[in-house]
């Protein structure tokens, strides 16, 4: 019992960080609109800036300084990104900003390297709170008591910060209104820089806090965010009680976890949080967000249509130039088009569904790797030849697709997103953990082509056939009666309704088409490669495909192939240099900000632009 | 003459706030009924509940006899209900005919099928209904660069697609120039003697209610203080409580 007790406190002590960097994440949310991932940089530098400080400031009142100091100038550094990033951009398309943050977060990743170095800071403790008290006999840290007397204080702090003062007030009012605001003569765009300083802020404080308890490391980063996301979440977007709430939960959770289940950590907290999606698919303490209620931001979409014949033509010829290719290609390029056109295939799917029906999926590559990985596990373990094995990808990853869109369908926004998150997740704990079926991290190797398609030209073939088949297919879609039923459901769910459109029907039957061309891609991916593993079911995979897919831009057909086209390029480019992620996170803000509309977008606009010069002339 | 729908006891509360208290009518075939009734009075409540968008807390509602209380708005349409909205909700990333395209091709049921090219779909079908509403020289035009008068006609349109026995507008003419509103009207008017449509609206103009309506129902705090033609209803002592006020209101101008 006295055990139980301890580990339960140890769990409110490691709520403390997460609930600061949480509560930063949701009040940037509830006002920007913006779903920062460079979240979990501020906390990463919050640590080595405490650390660099402590070392510092000597005694009490360099270590307790310290923190404060961190918070200060990683608030600074927030109100710097907001102002130079995300000012320009906020009239772009909802969720566009995620793909600058992105970007942030690879900046800082390099920039933190270049600082700092690759090795691990130990965090110094904390002076007078070196030893351990005991509770029931129980050994506890003392700065954990610390931590979690610190916790409701902040909380309380928060609170009254946004419910009791004139700030607060604006505050909210901007959370359900910011055109209102700004028509009584609030300066949203200040508002919006202080939200984001203290949000960056409360980041930063966060990872001074665990300093004495974890120190600061390169990956903490990513580490956080996906359990930040989560708690946000849980607690209902907007809501401080609710991420102090899961906050709690989650840490308390995962201590346990650590201890009776081991191989549970990895998804334990994103099984709860899709459970809690299920059963209250607003959060805990969340409301339920009104449809259209952040409604389209900037131009609203063009009607489309298929290419006038000049456009058929350029993308015929285009088509025809990649069939020459291997006539005067080597090799290697031949294997860089191969990894574009799975590339492209993968985010023309997740751009079907975003695109068209407006649903953002976070856990996209759950399907991509669950189609590399059913081929593969058919190879591996039944000898099954790769023609049968080949076409389980895309039927495993529709079927998948079924089971998981069922679950994720009934929500929308960033709810949807993050349930997609969530099971993304387990799919890849599953092959991370499973290791007999899976072999877990070693992954499934030797997965070859059969005879006839073995040799780079003729693989190189099979994918151009099928890859820009499917994206062929899909583009058709669109222009199919099941392609303007899903844009009806997402330009007004409530006229498609009351004229006998069954939208989640649709949106579900988009979801299971998406993943199974998903799989598909998954499906040449992994007999090009001849092996698979655990990554390419990661959270960062289906970033990559959301990233390249608001890159190209969401309100053109094109965008999701044109953007995989862009990044694999710049990709196979940059990587060869040594400060990479600091070029490409400077190469993706630039584009956000330069083409705000995607590139296609863009490049669009500059034309009907031109076009219209010379009309006027 | 045939009854296409009847409402009984119909009820809506919000946190123990009766919105709608206990309301019961009928529209006929071939019938143009107005439901008027101050702001908040529960008009578009109501009009929620007949088409599927709420769900009434009590009360029946009866189309053609068939009880469809608490179905959804989509079966409520394949059951022969058009509607119209008072805020209108058009498909903004489609032309001004295809938006009606879609309606017809959700009539037909093509939603799922992933092969025909959807702008060829129905197409001339589509163009008459909007020949039908005065739209069709903008037929090609997108829908989001649209006057709000002109939405109103499109929705009107698209509401017209699956040839319905009922249709339900939701203050058609709001936020439309006076000549507009009066055209609107005539046009839906027409419709109504032309196709034998039954037509229940909500309306704020009484110009445009008592020039056209053929009955009028007056709904006040939730509950149904009149239901008859428009004599009836402007002769009622209650509906002139409520509307003028006792008078006093005329009175008190005058005065001053």
């Amino acid at each position: 019992m006295a055990f139980f007790f301890a580990q339960f406190l140890t769990g409110l002590a490691n709520a403390a960080a997460l609930f600061l960097v949480a509560s930063g994440l949701s009040l940037i949310f509830g006002v920007t609109r913006i779903v920062n991932f460079a979240h979990g940089s501020f906390y990463m530098l919050g640590a080595f800036i405490g650390v660099t400080l402590m070392e510092i400031l000597p005694g009490h009142v360099g270590f307790w300084g310290s923190i404060l100091l961190t918070g200060l100038a990683v608030g600074l550094i927030g109100a710097l990104v907001e102002m130079v990033v995300l000012r320009p951009i906020y009239r772009a398309p909802e969720l566009f900003q995620l793909v600058a943050t992105f970007g942030v977060i690879l900046v800082i990743q390099d920039l933190a390297l270049m600082v700092w170095g690759a090795e691990d800071r130990l965090g110094p403790r904390a002076p007078g709170l070196r030893g351990i008290w005991r509770i029931f006999g129980e050994p506890v840290l003392k700065y954990d008591i610390v931590l979690i007397a610190i916790t409701p204080v902040i909380l309380f702090a928060l609170w009254y910060l946004i419910s009791r003062t004139r700030l607060g007030v604006l505050v909210r009012a901007a959370t359900q209104d910011r055109e209102m605001v700004g028509a009584l003569g609030v300066n949203q765009a200040w508002l919006f820089t202080g939200v984001f300083a203290l949000g960056s802020a409360l980041a930063g404080l966060g990872g001074a806090l665990q300093l004495p308890k974890g120190g600061a490391d390169l990956l903490m980063d990513f580490n956080i965010i996906g359990a930040v996301f989560v708690v946000v979440v849980i607690g209902g977007m907007g809501s401080l009680p609710g991420a102090f709430i899961a906050s709690v939960i989650i840490s308390v959770l995962n201590v346990f976890g650590v201890t009776y289940l081991p191989q549970s950590t990895l998804v334990l907290m994103f099984v709860v949080m899709a459970v809690v999606l299920i059963i209250r698919p607003y959060g805990l303490l969340g409301r339920e967000e009104v449809a259209g209620e952040h409604g389209q931001v900037g131009a609203p979409e063009t009607p489309i249509r298929p290419y006038p014949p000049a456009g058929q033509i350029a993308v015929a010829a285009f088509l025809g130039l990649l069939a020459l290719l291997p006539l005067f290609a080597d090799q290697f390029v031949l294997i860089l088009m191969i990894d574009m056109v799975v590339f492209a295939l993968f985010a023309a799917s997740l751009h079907f569904i975003l695109g068209s029906g407006g649903m953002v999926s976070f856990g996209h590559a759950a399907f991509f790797g669950g189609g590399a990985y059913a081929a593969a596990l058919l190879v591996f373990h039944f000898d099954t030849p790769m023609e049968l094995a080949f076409l389980f990808a895309p039927l495993a990853a529709g079927i998948l697709a079924l089971a998981i869109g069922w679950f994720c369908i009934r929500l929308t926004g960033v709810y949807f997103a993050m349930l997609t998150l969530a099971f993304s997740q387990l799919v890849w704990s599953l092959a991370y953990q499973w290791r007999d079926v899976t072999r877990g991290d070693d992954g499934l190797v030797n997965i070859w082509p059969a005879e006839w398609l073995s040799g780079t030209v003729p693989y190189y073939y099979f994918t151009l056939i099928l890859g820009v088949g499917g994206i062929i297919f899909l583009r058709h879609v669109i222009h199919a009666p099941f392609g303007y039923a899903l844009r009806a459901g997402r330009d007004s769910p409530r006229q498609a309704e009351a004229t006998g459109i069954d939208v989640k029907r649709v949106q579900f039957g988009a979801f299971a088409l998406a993943g199974a061309m998903a799989g598909l891609a998954g499906g040449i991916f992994v007999f090009s490669k001849g092996s698979v593993f655990p990554t390419e079911l990661e959270i960062a995979a289906s970033f990559d495909a959301l990233i390249v897919v608001f890159l190209g831009g969401v309100k053109t057909l094109a965008g999701g192939v044109v953007g995989a086209g862009f990044m694999t390029l710049v990709e196979d480019w940059l990587t060869r240099l040594e400060y990479w992620r600091l070029l490409l996170g400077l190469v993706i803000i630039a584009v956000v900000i330069i083409a705000p509309e995607g590139i296609v977008g863009s490049f669009r606009t500059l034309w009907a632009r031109i076009r219209h010069k010379e009309d006027a002339a | 003459m045939t009854e296409i729908l009847r409402v009984e006891h119909l009820k809506k509360s919000y946190d123990g706030f009766l919105a709608v208290n206990g309301v019961s009518f009928s529209v006929q075939q071939g019938e143009l009924k107005a439901l008027i009734g101050p702001n908040g009075a529960g008009k578009s409540t109501c009009f929620n509940m007949l088409m599927g968008q709420l769900k009434p807390t009590e009360g029946e509602v009866f189309l053609d006899g068939e009880n469809v209380t608490g179905k959804r708005p989509r079966d409520i349409w394949r059951r022969g209900v058009g509607r119209t909205f008072q805020i209108t909700g058009t498909y903004q990333s489609m032309t001004v005919i295809e938006n009606v395209q879609m309606a017809l091709m959700s009539h037909n049921h093509r939603l799922f099928s992933v092969w025909p090219r959807a702008w060829k779909l129905y197409r001339e079908e589509a163009f008459e209904f909007l020949e039908t509403v005065s739209m069709a020289d903008q037929a090609d035009r997108p829908c989001s660069i649209l006057a709000y008068g002109d939405l109103k006609r499109l929705e009107l349109a698209i509401a017209l697609c699956h040839r319905p026995r009922l249709l339900l507008m939701d203050e058609p003419t709001a936020g439309m120039a006076p000549s507009a509103r009066i055209e609107l009207m005539q046009l839906t008017a027409d419709i109504v003697r032309d196709q034998g449509v039954s037509v229940l609206f909500t309306e704020h103009d009484m110009d445009v209610v008592f020039a056209h309506a053929h009955h009028i129902m007056v709904l006040n705090r939730g509950e149904l203080i009149a239901d008859g033609d428009a004599e009836a209803v402007r002769n009622n002592p209650q509906v002139q409580e409520v509307y003028l006020g006792g008078g006093t209101l005329f009175k008190e101008a005058a005065d001053a």
